[in-house]
């Protein structure tokens, strides 16, 4: 009982992770039908940032704050700069471009800033809390993790829901001819798409770093089971991203705490082949199956 | 056609012989490396290019390669010769390739890229569950056999040099090279080559021409799979070692950027980009500690110039390095 707990707590922390990172990657798919790879060290790049400063003596929320905003920025610039040039073109070549940068940045950090893991610390506890006797499984970070994202999450919906911007934005994701001939600026809004995009990236990294080891490679997991949680929630939807990263969190932890860690990415693997075998619509798909 | 291509292939028998003959121990191990990726980046070029699939598993396919090699040679008395284990890892591996194929077939785009990844991803984590089979983090080493007595002799009659061990190694994965390529070669100019291509090109125009999309996918798959197999197990032999930490995910993202700056569907491209894999690092690191940087640093410009030409190479020449070439001399002839 204890232990399903724990799997179920940890389980939900990184699913919420998950979650973010997988809205990163449906942010993207939806405005410029592009899966970016390269969100995974884009992420780490910011992390990267972050630690720099806190090492440097400035405050944790410092830091935080600077790999926010380094993401947004990173975002806009690889958009404009890079993946401009290829949208609408074949789809393999969008793929092999973010590749490319993928592995870009993994070769520039491990210049910039050496590849040995260096640890990343937590602006709240690790231990868990105490329940009478026992411990459970969820620190001061884990609620951290969860509000961080929910707070960001529900920005995003009031964004794009509520706002004029928001609405452009989606207007533009949805069809940029049209758009374009209502005077939606649409390179603008895929820009600013990218941009938010990378920040909702950048937030996961700084929470999967939170109390753990970051190297250049730290993210690579991450990617594949954001782009798993995304599938999940057939890859156009943002709540089904979100759910998706819950699942697929619960999931890989149960994997982990019952069967052994190594083969984590193994049940993601399995996980994804399973849905788009079955599935490949996502979870929640109510219209016709998209022939993938 | 066919007969063109073995012409070819004795020809670079004959270059081959000639460069491992003159040229050191040393650089008889670079060719030996060469060998292997130019194996794996063949297999992959075909795939990518010849049929339109996206694969970012090789090396993972690779680890299977290696793998099943290292175990093959673990017992200590007696192991099966040493073309048979390459052969059966070859075979092995394309029995995992044509599962993942199966799979793959009915995935397009980033959707296939996902899952490969995620295969690339997942493989390593296998050896450290089954640690006690498969060696953990460390890996199983790998003993290389002897070099059979006859080969020898007759290597010294022919030569008059005393067969290495290393030299060995890079006639293998040469031998290798060759056969792979004369095969591929003449396998993407036939009928199967061909609806590969349909399939890549058209898929709704290849049903109706008859051509079964998902066996041409998996046939392309499980070809491309066993180039991988091989070049794993060279790459056994070669580094001594099968362990997790050589099949990382990088060295699937560098096989493909090696098969992107060659030009996708090019064999000569697959031998350009193998030689960039083995060659480019030595040359960068040596002027990056030049420049001032340490050893670690130095040895991440290699990747960094892979990463930044293969963007370069997708925004403005598709076709590759090799295709960009072939081009401007057709230009230069026509002007």
């Amino acid at each position: 009982m204890q232990q399903l707990l724990t799997t179920v707590l940890t389980g939900v922390t990184l699913g919420v992770v998950y979650a973010a990172f997988a809205l990163a990657l449906v942010l993207i798919w939806r405005a410029t039908r592009i899966v970016n790879f390269a969100q995974a060290p884009m992420a780490m790049i910011t992390t990267y940032i972050a630690l720099v400063l806190i090492d440097a003596g400035y405050s944790y929320w410092l830091g935080f704050a600077a790999a926010l905003l380094s993401g947004l920025v990173l975002g806009a610039v690889v958009e404009r700069f890079v993946v401009r040039f290829v949208s609408g073109k074949s789809e393999i070549n969008a793929v092999i471009l973010t590749l490319g940068l993928f592995i870009v940045l993994h070769a520039l950090a491990a210049i910039v800033f050496g590849s040995r893991y260096r640890s990343f610390p937590a602006p709240f506890g690790l231990r868990g809390f105490q329940i009478g006797d026992t411990t459970i499984a969820l620190t001061g970070f884990g609620v951290f993790t969860v509000v961080a994202v929910a707070v960001v999450m529900v920005g995003l919906v009031l964004l794009f829901r509520g706002t004029d911007l928001g609405l452009r934005m989606r207007a533009s994701a949805f069809n940029q001819e049209v758009s374009r001939l209502l005077g939606v600026k649409v390179g603008r809004m895929l820009t600013l798409g990218w941009a938010l995009a990378a920040l909702v990236g950048s937030l996961s990294g700084l929470l999967i770093a939170g109390g753990g080891l970051v190297h250049p490679s730290y993210m690579d997991g991450v990617v594949v089971y954001g782009f798993v949680a995304a599938v999940l929630g057939g890859l156009d939807s943002p709540v089904g991203a979100v759910v998706g990263g819950l699942l697929l969190g619960l999931s890989l932890s149960l994997v982990s705490g019952y069967v052994g860690s190594e083969l984590v990415p193994l049940a993601a693997l399995v996980i994804l082949m399973a849905v788009l075998l079955l599935k490949p619509g996502g979870l929640f798909a109510s219209v016709r199956e998209r022939r993938v | 056609m066919v007969r063109r291509h073995l012409l070819l292939a004795l020809g670079a028998l004959v270059v081959v012989v000639l460069v491992l003959e003159t040229t050191s121990q040393f650089r008889n191990a670079q060719f030996a490396a060469m060998a292997y990726y130019a194996i794996a980046a063949a297999g992959l070029t075909i795939l990518t290019g010849l049929n339109g699939q996206l694969s970012l598993g090789h090396g993972a396919l690779m680890a299977v390669g290696a793998y099943s090699t290292a175990l093959m040679l673990q017992s200590r008395e007696g192991t099966l010769p040493l073309l048979v284990i390459l052969a059966l890892a070859t075979v092995i591996t394309v029995v995992v390739g044509a599962l993942v194929g199966v799979a793959a077939a009915r995935l397009h785009g980033p959707y296939l890229a996902g899952a490969t990844l995620a295969l690339a991803v997942a493989i390593p984590g296998i050896p450290l569950y089954f640690s006690e089979w498969l060696g953990g983090e460390q890996g199983l080493n790998v003993r290389m056999p002897e070099i059979p007595v006859w080969l020898a002799d007759a290597a010294y009659f022919v030569t008059g040099q005393e067969l290495t061990q290393i030299r060995y190694l890079a006639y293998l994965g040469w031998l290798g090279v060759i056969v792979v390529f004369v095969l591929l070669a003449n396998l993407s100019r036939s009928r199967v080559g061909r609806n590969w291509q349909a399939v890549r090109d058209d898929e709704v125009a290849a049903e109706l021409a008859g051509i079964n999309l998902g066996r041409a996918r998996v046939q392309a798959f499980v070809v491309s799979a066993g180039c991988a197999g091989l070049a794993g197990g060279l790459l056994a032999l070669s580094a001594r070692l099968a362990a997790p930490s050589g099949f990382t995910l990088t060295l699937s993202l560098l096989l493909l950027s090696a098969v992107v700056l060659g030009g996708l569907g090019s064999l000569v491209g697959a031998l350009v980009g193998a030689a960039l894999l083995t060659f480019l690092p030595q040359v960068v690191t040596g002027a990056g500690t030049d420049l001032g940087l340490t050893d670690v640093q130095a040895a991440q410009l290699a990747p960094l110039i892979y990463g930044l030409v293969t963007v370069l190479v997708v925004l403005l020449a598709p076709a590759g390095l090799a295709g960009g070439l072939r081009k401007l001399i057709h230009w230069r002839r026509s002007s």
